[in-house]
């Protein structure tokens, strides 16, 4: 009885009670996809590598390493010799190996030197691997594949010349061995899409006429010269590391970190993956801070709502009294009303951040390269949902209280 | 004490915050069945009698008796409880709440009071006879309470003062938004229900012509002190 009056009562009100719901549903909506972006940019962040045991670079801290081998943000201070690498991946433990050599860009993009091992090995978001969305990858020595923006960016096609600049910001091109893009990888999300990717050999061709990195003055080699020497890779920057057994990643690392010969540093990607988010997860606290306070907001404005109106329902709530109803019964009704507000609008809250998410999904995914998953909710979207109902009852109290003080000293004598 | 359903004796009564209001009731005595007129001028302490009755209010000194059990001594919600089961209320007007249909109206007192529904078997039949009885039509009786005329809203609340059969029925000038000839057949149908039912009625109102309906009037002036 007391619930289908209360439903009456809302529907007397459709007007105002469906504005309020608007406006909670909407601010929780902003509350839940911010929540959504934040562990799906933690997701998307954290899966940049996986199933990469180990990477390791000459000694660095383990963000630096991460930052330059992975990210491409920032320079290695020092190389890893070829004897070296050859001598990590002569160990039993190594599964497989991928050697990485960076320093050269074309136009702002990281060129990164590597194997075809690179596109076997390297993997994202748990399983997947790079897919080559046009073309193939690298046979000719002056073969590129070229991540999924650059090519988007520059708008290169298969064929497509580039000249490679000599370090990271340079004058010096070494605009006498132009690369042709043989392939160009689907979107992943990861670093990969905004780097250019060459095979090792390329990166001692270019260098052929290079010493201590400067160009050796009036000395241009011929490219079909080049083409016959050796070129054999004397320097890397990082290695992508598979363990064969998980139980032997630590010891392989201390191993490394006190390889005699060099100073190397090994790390475990997961780890410093997560230390480096807690470096930018400062972003996702404010932005959870500022939907919290959108939430407090509409819930002191579903307050305020129901406040204003209650000078008009005080000859309601005499009635109720009339008929028996204790001023308990009447707190208990404004309760019920934002029990009823507040359940509803977590229904369309969720109702409009799946349709939004359906329709901004695609275009977060490559805009962004972050998967939001339109998902079930989890456990912790429930305890949400749960506080919000309280806080809503909460709030409420402010008017049903004043209702109740209405209610006991009204008695017989409303003023309309 | 016996066969009455009123008593109040030296009850006094202020709001602590307004100075110049204060009342004193030396004595008011209502019989079991009787039908009373209270008739007094807006202002003269009516409501604030009725609320004292209804015990909304409680007497700063003084012991009201309702169907011999003492106000006084009952707590909050034991009395709004005794209200619910012993008092059917009819307001000057906006009786019910408008965005409940005529049904749930009237039925509303039934769901606070386990003593007024065990009285009636049915709540939908009790509640439509009594409105047949009170002359609104069976569209009417569907209808919400807002789409209703005054006239009907009135008799509605008569209805929901009524059912379940508490023994007394209050009524704060329920025909004061009628007009006359509605006002008329109005307290012809009220009456022949109360009648019929054998509440105790008492009723105020500032019109001296309707004292024929009743068995006794009694102007407030007479038995209520104000004390300035």
């Amino acid at each position: 009885m007391l619930l289908k009056l209360t439903l009456n009562s809302l529907y007397a009100r459709l007007l105002t009670v469906s504005m309020t719901i608007f406006a909670i549903s909407l601010s929780l909506m902003l509350y839940l996809s911010v929540e959504k972006l934040r562990s799906s940019a933690y997701t998307s962040f954290t899966n940049t590598i996986s199933q990469t045991d180990l990477i390791v670079g000459s000694r660095t801290g383990s963000v630096q390493l991460l930052l330059y081998s992975i990210f491409r943000i920032g320079n290695a201070t020092n190389n890893i010799t070829w004897e070296s690498y050859q001598d990590i991946i002569e160990k039993d433990e190594v599964e497989w190996a991928v050697p990485i050599s960076l320093g050269d860009s074309h136009k702002g993009y990281r060129v990164m030197g590597t194997n075809k091992d690179f596109f076997k090995h390297y993997k994202y978001r748990g399983n997947k691997s790079l897919v080559i969305k046009d073309g193939k990858y690298f046979s000719d020595l002056y073969d590129v594949v070229l991540g999924f923006s650059v090519a988007e960016k520059l708008d290169y096609q298969i064929n497509s010349s580039i000249i490679v600049s000599h370090g990271l910001k340079s004058f010096t091109d070494h605009d006498e061995q132009p690369f042709k893009v043989s392939g160009i990888l689907a979107k992943t999300g990861t670093p990969v899409d905004n780097t250019i990717i060459v095979s090792l050999k390329a990166i001692e061709a270019i260098h052929v006429d290079w010493s201590s990195g400067a160009k050796i003055p009036g000395q241009i080699t011929p490219i079909d010269e080049i083409r016959k020497m050796d070129l054999a890779t004397s320097n890397i920057t990082a290695i992508l590391l598979g363990i064969d057994s998980k139980l032997k990643i630590f010891q392989f690392q201390r191993w490394i970190n006190e390889y005699p010969e060099e100073a190397l540093t090994a790390i475990l990607p997961g780890v410093a993956l997560q230390e480096l988010w807690r470096i930018v997860g400062v972003v996702e606290n404010i932005l959870l801070g500022i939907s919290f306070v959108v939430i407090l907001t509409t819930l002191m404005g579903m307050a305020a709502i129901v406040l204003s109106s209650l000078n008009e329902r005080r000859r309601e709530m005499a009635i109720w009294r009339a008929m028996g109803a204790s001023p308990k019964i009447v707190i208990g009704l404004l309760m019920l009303e934002a029990l009823i507000i507040s359940s509803v609008s977590i229904f369309f809250s969720t109702i409009l951040l799946f349709i939004l998410l359906y329709f901004l999904q695609p275009w977060i995914d490559t805009t962004y390269g972050i998967l939001v998953t339109v998902e079930m909710f989890s456990l912790s979207d429930i305890y949400i949902f749960i506080l919000f109902i309280f806080a809503a009852m909460f709030v409420s109290l402010i008017p049903a209280l004043r209702a109740y003080w209405f209610s006991i000293n009204d008695g017989m004598t409303v003023k309309i | 004490m016996n066969e009455e359903t009123i008593h109040l004796d030296s009850v006094r009564f202020y709001w602590s915050k307004v100075a110049d209001f204060k009342i004193y009731i030396p004595k008011l005595e209502i019989g079991r069945g009787e039908k009373v007129l209270l008739l007094g001028e807006s202002g003269s302490g009516k409501t604030t009698l009725l609320s004292l009755i209804c015990g909304f209010l409680s007497p700063i000194s003084g012991d009201i008796f309702l169907n011999e059990q003492k106000l006084n001594d009952l707590k909050a919600n034991k009395k709004d409880q005794f209200r619910s089961d012993n008092i059917g209320i009819i307001f000057q007007q906006f009786n019910l709440l408008p965005y409940a249909n005529v049904i749930d109206n009237i039925t509303l007192p039934l769901y606070f009071s386990k003593k007024r529904d065990s009285r009636v078997t049915n709540h939908r039949e009790a509640a439509l006879n009594i409105c047949r009885s009170l002359q609104l039509s069976e569209s009417t009786i569907a209808m919400q309470a807002n789409k209703l005329s005054v006239g009907q809203q009135q008799r509605v609340a008569v209805a929901r003062a009524l059912i379940g059969n508490p023994s007394l029925i209050i009524a704060d000038e329920p025909t004061s938004s009628l007009d006359a000839s509605t006002q008329k057949k109005f307290l012809d149908l009220m009456f022949r229900q109360i009648e019929e039912h054998k509440s105790t009625l008492l009723m105020v109102s500032h019109d001296s012509s309707i004292s024929n309906y009743f068995d006794r009037t009694i102007n407030i002036k007479d038995i209520l002190v104000r004390e300035n």
